[in-house]
């Protein structure tokens, strides 16, 4: 992915700045507004060149679509994962069966990568522990295929058909 | 009582009964690994619900909406940044070297490290 121009990358901290603003003040008076834009021209001048790479080319239609479609598929997938740890703490036997496992990710993009660990993190019984180039070392706590393409199918996968759309 | 105000207060109660979990794993987990499980997970969502809950039910309750809009945006910081601190509390404990709880199945990690480890020591005596 080539880098995107330093206009494009400042109008897009600008906007992403501009937005937590308008959030935190939770009010449309045109004097909050001017003195928000302010301060979001000022911080995104310091901050614009490392905070993002790709600059406007994130707000495409097709990845801010993928981009809201995934937030109730990760919401309804860490619900599942937290009933699925209520029942593992809940019962008496205690029927966790743990280990690291490797899977491999077909993503390039950094913001990516992290993207796919916290997700990992915060679904069933998966939790990240390490990421090495394209590898993922993921403790596990119902191992059911130890192998790397067996690990691969049940943890990324899911996740990918998304993330590759909105960060690739 | 409005309609907000109730799905509020739901999510409250929502929210500390998963925190009850979390703290209940920290309990009945075998080791440091499997405790990191359960407390990321559940403390998270029980966080969200608890926040959320907190912003809807401020608004049913007539106050302004800056709660919700503040609320929110808590909660996504939270949810972006929960995870991460968990990693790394995580690889910190391996790298300390806690072991794993001795019914694990298997342990990738620890074989990729040692040929990592291998391949450099050629690296070195091809050097010398």
């Amino acid at each position: 992915m080539t880098e995107a121009s330093r206009v494009s990358k400042y109008l897009y901290t600008f906007i992403v700045l501009f937005v937590i603003w308008l959030f935190l003040t939770a009010s449309l008076d045109p004097q909050e507004l001017l003195i928000g834009a302010i301060f979001s021209a000022i911080v995104a001048l310091l901050t614009y060149d490392i905070f993002t790479t790709r600059g406007l080319a994130n707000l495409h239609p097709r990845r801010v679509a993928y981009f809201i479609a995934y937030i109730p598929y990760f919401l309804w997938a860490m619900i599942l994962a937290n009933l699925d740890v209520a029942y593992r703490v809940l019962h008496p036997k205690r029927p966790i069966n743990p280990g690291i496992v490797e899977c491999r990710t077909e993503l390039k993009n950094n913001v990516g990568k992290l993207a796919l660990a916290n997700s990992i993190t915060l679904t069933p019984g998966t939790i990240t522990l390490d990421v090495d180039g394209d590898k993922y070392f993921i403790h596990w706590i119902d191992v059911k295929d130890a192998s790397v393409e067996g690990a691969s199918e049940n943890i990324t996968k899911p996740f990918e058909k998304f993330l590759k759309v909105i960060f690739e | 009582m409005s309609v907000l105000a109730w799905i509020g207060e739901f999510l409250v109660l929502f929210g500390t009964i998963f925190y009850f979990l979390s703290t209940l794993g920290l309990i009945r987990m075998p080791d440091v690994y499997n405790r990191m499980q359960t407390a990321t997970k559940s403390a998270t969502l029980g966080s969200l619900g608890v926040i959320v809950g907190t912003g809807l039910w401020a608004v049913g309750k007539g106050l302004s909406i800056a709660w919700l809009t503040k609320a929110i945006v808590i909660g996504v910081f939270l949810l972006l940044t929960n995870p991460i601190s968990a990693h790394a509390l995580i690889r910190g404990a391996y790298k300390s070297g806690i072991p794993l709880w001795e019914g694990s199945v298997v342990d990738k990690y620890r074989e990729h490290l040692e040929k990592k480890a291998s391949e450099k020591k050629e690296v070195e005596e091809g050097e010398e």
